[in-house]
């Protein structure tokens, strides 16, 4: 199949950027997008043009390094990561849309490539227990309902990839913010400092520069994890109740 | 700054804001739309002008009045320094998104239909709350020897011009939009979200969202039918706020 990629080239993180068309030919429906990509680069390399920059690590769909604003969509049109998004999602003869994640906290480095480390330190806020766990417990020494084993393990199936923030017109990161919230604070480890895990995580995420939810629930939408709103929800009951009664002056 | 303000000016205690005034505003819908169903009855407006001096004489009922202004610019003020935020947080748009596909319209514009409705409050108090208080055109009516302003001229005389109407019917559809987001929002933004509670809780909100405007549309469409078949007769109540405005200079 043959497309039209307009794609965003930016030199570096001063440099203004803008739209640029490439045309990609005999492209396999069965390559994943980072494949077409990379067949794309190299033709670019071998007429001596700069390759395009963009994100990928594990293209298992689990590591969260890919990013991509595909067609408007973060990860594209299905609902997972664009490392797992095939070109069998397209039309021959289609034009597709290639942008970075826009969001002040995500800088452009260059090309399709941004700067996430604003997740990272919003993880070094509070997004961890002080003590080391030691061994494996023994079984059923720390009685845990599986319910909430299971919510807490689907929050921590969140894998950083900043899609939500890319999903949201607020380019707010509260869907991430939330589920890292809510995998400790549901588990016994977590609990001791779920207080002051909340508060320190809100305020870096708002030090940052993100946005407030508006609840349109596009982040959750998007998501290649199906992280729900439900965290935000928990995230926001955690916080004020942290508020109102924490030791933190 | 105490903790207690920094804790309101983070962004989650800017929604937490947004969501006790927008749910303060919205039981004083209800109020407001079951007291002005008395316009509905053809008696030449003597329940609804007692229950005018009722509601505007009534010590507690004045005080809640002005806790409803102070939560109406609450509410306005924190939406524009949120929006502003939000704003600030995506310097760079997308040249293309597809966002119809992760969320609805009105849960995307809860500014610009925010917008519409404050207008619609700012024509709506001009015309009827600042003449009962300030104006020198409201006449007066006596009910069993008890003197009453006769708002429900001013009513009628409004509501008989069929731009006017016009004017209520647009914004209360706006009203409808803002609530059908803003309702079930405001509930998880409070951090409550649960499986029992929040499917009632969208069902509800959308019902209001729909029934409650239609209740108030009911209001000018039955009074501007009533002036037109000659039920009312508008030019009767013209005279009487002329007759005051004459006494009056």
């Amino acid at each position: 199949m043959n497309l039209t990629l307009k794609i965003w080239r930016q030199k570096n993180a001063d440099a203004s950027g803008k739209m640029q068309t490439y045309n990609v030919t005999d492209i396999s429906p069965e390559m994943s997008f980072l494949e077409m990509l990379d067949v794309l680069n190299e033709d670019l390399l071998k007429k001596g043009e700069d390759p395009i920059a963009f994100d990928h690590d594990c293209r298992e769909g689990i590591c969260g390094m890919c990013s991509l604003f595909i067609n408007g969509k973060p990860h594209g049109p299905s609902q997972t990561t664009t490392c797992q998004l095939h070109m069998r999602s397209f039309k021959d003869g289609d034009t597709v849309y290639i942008e970075p994640w826009r969001a002040k906290a995500f800088p452009v480095v260059k090309d399709l490539t941004v700067d996430r480390s604003s997740f990272d330190r919003i993880i070094q806020a509070g997004g961890y227990i002080s003590v080391n766990t030691g061994n494996a417990p023994d079984a059923n020494e720390m009685p845990i309902p599986k319910d909430v084993v299971d919510e807490a393990m689907s929050s921590a199936t969140c894998i950083g990839c900043g899609a939500c923030v890319a999903a949201c017109k607020n380019a707010s990161a509260m869907l991430f913010v939330s589920a890292k919230v809510s995998q400790l604070a549901m588990l016994p480890q977590g609990k001791p400092e779920k207080q002051k895990r909340v508060e320190a995580m809100v305020a870096q995420m708002d030090e940052e520069g993100f946005g407030a939810c508006t609840n349109t629930g596009a982040c959750s939408a998007e998501c290649p994890k199906d992280i729900s709103l439900t965290n935000i929800a928990r995230m926001n009951r955690e916080y004020f109740g942290a508020k109102a009664s924490s030791e933190n002056v | 700054m105490s903790w207690f303000t920094e804790s309101l000016s983070s962004s989650l205690g800017r929604k937490l804001i947004m969501s006790l005034t927008g749910i303060f505003l919205i039981t004083f819908l209800v109020v407001h739309v079951a007291g002005n169903l008395q316009l509905l009855k053809l008696d030449g407006g003597e329940s609804f002008n007692i229950y005018t001096k009722f509601m505007t004489t009534n010590p507690i009922i004045k005080t809640v009045s002005y806790l409803l202004y102070a939560g109406i610019l609450a509410h306005v003020i924190y939406s524009i320094i949120l929006t502003r935020v939000n704003r600030s947080a995506r310097p760079v748009k997308y040249a293309y998104e597809k966002a119809s596909t992760n969320s609805t319209w009105a849960s995307r514009n809860m500014g610009l239909l925010g917008a519409v409705v404050l207008f619609f409050l700012v024509v709506h108090m001009r015309s009827f709350w600042f003449e009962m208080k300030f104006g020198d055109g409201v006449p007066m009516v006596e009910y069993d020897g008890e003197d009453y302003k006769n708002l429900y001229a001013l009513v009628v005389t409004a509501f008989s011009q069929w731009w006017y109407v016009l004017i209520y019917l647009v914004s209360l559809a706006f009203l409808g939009f803002h609530l059908s987001h803003g309702f079930a929002s405001a509930f998880q933004t409070l951090g409550l979200n649960h499986k029992k509670y929040t499917p009632f809780i969208e069902k509800l909100g959308l019902a209001f969202a729909i029934i409650v405007p239609i209740l108030f549309a009911t209001q000018p469409i039955a009074i501007f039918f009533w002036t037109q078949t000659g039920a009312l007769d508008p030019s009767v109540y013209e005279e009487m706020i002329k007759t005051a405005q004459l006494a009056g200079q």
